[in-house]
């Protein structure tokens, strides 16, 4: 069967990043060209460009993946270029992105598209502080399979020498940044040495050559410590009175008819009534699938909810986030943004930027200001909880983006790091908000006509305090009205739904029935009712 | 559980983009040109939000110049499916009689671009999802999945908002719009491939069929209706052919082929010498063509 017919082969997404002068363009457009995923229009065109180009009419393939005009006429990539090609194991994506440090953002809008990062390094320079600067945005958006390209071996002679000390540097490199997977090929992307496969033209080198090795590299495990099953709610999809369902797409585990899952931030549980992946209706799903969740009771969920089961997965208001920051103007603290995170664009503060993160060597420093490009731990405070993890623990739920409120350009993008708790950072008054009602919870009932009002109200306050309410009736008359008014002011504030009697207009009084009505339930109104009758 | 393949994780993202869109925009619509791309969209809009019927009207933009047979399959599927269509035309343009064959690209621009951006102006689209693939172009290979247009609706490559991870932007100010391009990640084999799984009805002049035609510049021209004028030494000639692309039929070409099954098709298609864009007339101007037209508005 022609390869391209298989249609059971697995997808890889991989990211390119170094500068021209490394012969990124021209790693990229040679495996395309080897691989045979050109058609002839576009090889005479190629041909044609290459003669009017710079290199004296030999092929010049960075021309396959240069597009943009700007780019043509100032020679360098500016924005990311993906380029598909397929072999008989698999269906590559690939990132071309730009290796100059201006074009950092650029840079990790290919990473966080990416399973796998080949960073390209010149042979004649070994590690460079671009490619720390490469691999460092790389591992802050999420890869976990690094390939280090030791191009341009041709203009060392093929030595082994040079190809261990790089070596050497990248071990360094890799430590350093807690690298998970790494993988060196000395190769030569003009002459085509070990691009597509080893063809042995490096004596000493026994690995594999690029190609092949993408070919077989294992990205399973990429998230493996995502633990249980969850699924951030895109939409609630409602046909009709019978059917409701919550689609989005599982980002870990799986999921089977009749279990019980919770649904985020409520912490109400369900039982999974039935499930669609497309138009089919299935007994389970699993990851990576688009479903459609019918649970088998109403519970309350929307957009940004996040239904899980196993996962450990939290609920906060102040988090920790790793940020790389992408717009013109600087950031400073204490700056409002709309933020996008799970589903969700809420609205958040940024408390503070901790530390700076220098982008090529990760020295730390204290700054009041982050410009274009930089990277800083910060502080972030959501003004309604959200549902979030560690980038570590379940990566969807980790990224985030800022965006201007102004603007609306998308400002930073960042990985959580860590997540406060969320009653720690509560001042006492909020947590006792929290505890209790503290607001409009003072009831003035005037006594003055009915002389078995102080009897009715003594039973509001019996069915009350019954209820699970702390109520408590304060005779106006009892004080002057001054001390009076301070001791209603602290029994609210302490959150004790007061009930003062009063005689006469002269405080704000109520009839009776209107205000139980409020602060009750329904049928605790009705059973009032019934008294007073 | 069964192994995902990489056609399951191109469905998977598109279908995540729809949804993103449904949720979020004020006020989306669906392009859809009747070819093969848009029958996948189609098709996976309806996966997407199923027992629900997408949530928004499809929209085509119709030159007046469409293969009779695409007019027919499109009415027909809208109907079959229970979608909302709604249709527009440069009415001005008819008025003029701009044509294919008189105005060169200012049909083109007339006709395809100016009508578009009609159309959106009159419904108030907040945003529009379209079939561009980025295998098919340069440019389109830079593009954004989620691609900010101004008021004028014009694109500023150098100035694209960063796209990280899944979490698109679609923040938009009052009279701005995004282009949303589900199936950016696509190639042409991975369109056809998708259409015999999930088994898609396309328009039948994807299959080759003795058709008339006219060899005109270079390329086969089917002579649809009379509205085409032969020229000196030209003479209709019945063909076995089928067309890679649709479009307006006189800027059309095809080409000649037995493949009038889909398995033949993907045969041919994989064996094919020249990219698919070599069929539109339009695309043979120079380099940077079709980001010039882009950043004017084309879609």
């Amino acid at each position: 069967m022609n390869s391209e017919h298989n249609n059971t082969r697995s997808q890889l997404k991989f990211i390119t990043c170094g500068s021209v002068d490394d012969g990124k363009s021209t790693l990229i457009g040679h495996i395309l060209y080897d691989s045979k995923k050109l058609y002839v229009d576009q090889i005479q065109s190629l041909e044609l460009d290459s003669k009017i180009g710079s290199r004296g009419g030999k092929l010049d393939y960075s021309l396959l993946l240069d597009g943009l005009l700007a780019e043509r006429e100032q020679g360098i990539t500016i924005d990311v270029a993906y380029r598909y090609f397929n072999t008989d194991k698999r269906s590559f994506i690939v990132a071309d992105t730009p290796g100059h440090e201006e074009y950092t953002r650029n840079m990790a809008v290919g990473a966080s598209f990416a399973d796998l990062a080949i960073i390209l390094l010149d042979a004649t320079k070994g590690v460079l502080s671009q490619t720390k600067r490469h691999a460092r945005i790389c591992k802050l958006m999420g890869i976990k399979n690094f390939v280090f390209a030791i191009n341009k071996m041709d203009l060392v002679d093929y030595q082994k020498s040079f190809f261990d000390q790089i070596a050497e540097q990248i071990k360094l490199l890799s430590d350093n940044l807690k690298l998970d997977t790494v993988y060196l090929i000395p190769v030569s992307a003009t002459e085509g040495d070990n691009v597509t496969v080893n063809n042995h033209s490096i004596a000493w080198y026994e690995g594999l050559g690029l190609l092949e090795y993408l070919e077989q590299v294992d990205i399973k495990d990429n998230n493996k410590n995502e633990t249980g099953f969850y699924l951030p709610v895109q939409r609630v999809c409602r046909p009709n009175r019978e059917f409701r369902g919550f689609q989005g797409q599982i980002e870990s585990g799986n999921v089977s008819i009749g279990e019980e899952l919770t649904a985020l931030p409520s912490g109400e549980k369900a039982r999974v009534k039935s499930i669609h992946v497309g138009m089919d209706s299935v007994d389970s799903a699993q990851k990576g699938q688009p479903v459609n969740i019918e649970l088998d009771r109403e519970i309350d969920i929307s957009r940004g909810c996040v239904l899980e089961k196993d996962s450990g997965i939290k609920i906060a208001t102040n988090i920790d986030v790793l940020l790389l920051w992408m717009d013109d103007l600087p950031l400073e603290s204490g700056k409002e943004f709309f933020i996008k995170q799970g589903n969700k664009i809420t609205v958040g503060v940024v408390d503070a930027i901790n530390y700076a993160i220098n982008v090529n060597t990760g020295e730390e420093k204290k700054t009041e200001q982050l410009r274009k490009n930089e990277i800083a731990n910060c502080s972030l405070s959501f003004y309604d909880p959200v549902v979030v993890d560690l980038f570590d623990n379940h990566k969807t739920l980790g990224e985030l983006i800022l965006i201007d409120r102004v603007s609306n350009m998308t400002s930073a993008c960042g990985v959580v790091t860590s997540i406060g708790e969320q009653v720690g950072n509560l001042t006492n008054e909020q947590i006792r908000a929290e505890l209790t009602n503290t607001q409009n919870n003072i009831f003035y009932f005037d006594v003055t006509n009915n002389i078995n009002s102080e009897q009715i109200v003594k039973q509001v306050e019996r069915r009350l305090l019954l209820s699970g309410i702390n109520a408590y009736i304060y005779n106006y008359a009892d004080n002057s009205s001054e001390v009076s008014d301070g001791i209603i002011e602290h029994l609210s504030k302490a959150g004790v739904v007061t009930l003062v009697l009063v005689n006469g207009a002269n405080k704000q009084s109520i009839e009776l029935l209107d205000k139980v009505k409020e602060i009750t339930s329904e049928s605790l109104f009705n059973y009032i009712k019934n008294q007073l009758q | 559980m069964k192994t995902l393949t990489h056609l399951d994780d191109l469905e998977a993202e598109s279908i995540y983009i729809i949804r993103e869109v449904a949720a979020e925009c004020e006020k989306p619509v669906m392009l859809y040109s009747i070819g093969k791309d848009s029958s996948v969209m189609l098709h996976l809009a309806l996966k997407a939000f199923y027992p629900e019927k997408p949530p928004f009207p499809f929209l085509h933009v119709d030159t007046t110049w469409k293969f009779k047979e695409m007019i027919q399959f499109r009415d027909r599927i809208a109907k079959k499916l229970g979608i909302e269509l709604l249709v527009y035309s440069n009415e001005e343009g008819i008025k003029q009689g701009i044509n294919p064959f008189d105005h060169g690209s200012a049909y083109t621009d007339i006709m395809k671009t100016q009508a578009l951006k009609q159309a959106l102006n009159k419904y108030q689209f907040t945003a529009a999802f379209g079939g561009g693939r980025r295998d098919e172009e340069k440019s389109r290979a830079k593009e954004r999945i989620f691609s900010f247009r101004n008021k004028e609706q014009s694109w500023d490559p150098k100035n694209q908002r960063p796209e990280l991870w899944k979490l698109y932007n679609t923040k938009i100010q009052k009279g701005e719009s995004v282009r949303v391009f589900p199936i950016s990640n696509w190639t042409e084999t991975d369109i056809w491939n998708y259409i015999r799984r999930e088994n898609i009805e396309i328009v039948p002049l994807y299959f080759a069929k003795e058709r008339p035609v006219i060899y005109r510049d270079g390329n086969i021209i089917m002579v649809d209706d009379d509205r085409l004028k032969l020229r000196e030494n030209e003479k209709i000639e019945y063909k076995k052919v089928r067309f890679r692309t649709l479009g307006c039929y006189p800027l059309t070409g095809g080409i000649e082929s037995d493949a009038d099954t889909l398995d033949q098709i993907i045969d041919e298609t994989l064996s094919a010498v020249s990219s698919e864009r070599t069929s539109r007339v339009i695309d043979h101007e120079a380099a940077g063509s079709m980001e010039r037209r882009k950043r004017e508005g084309y879609f």
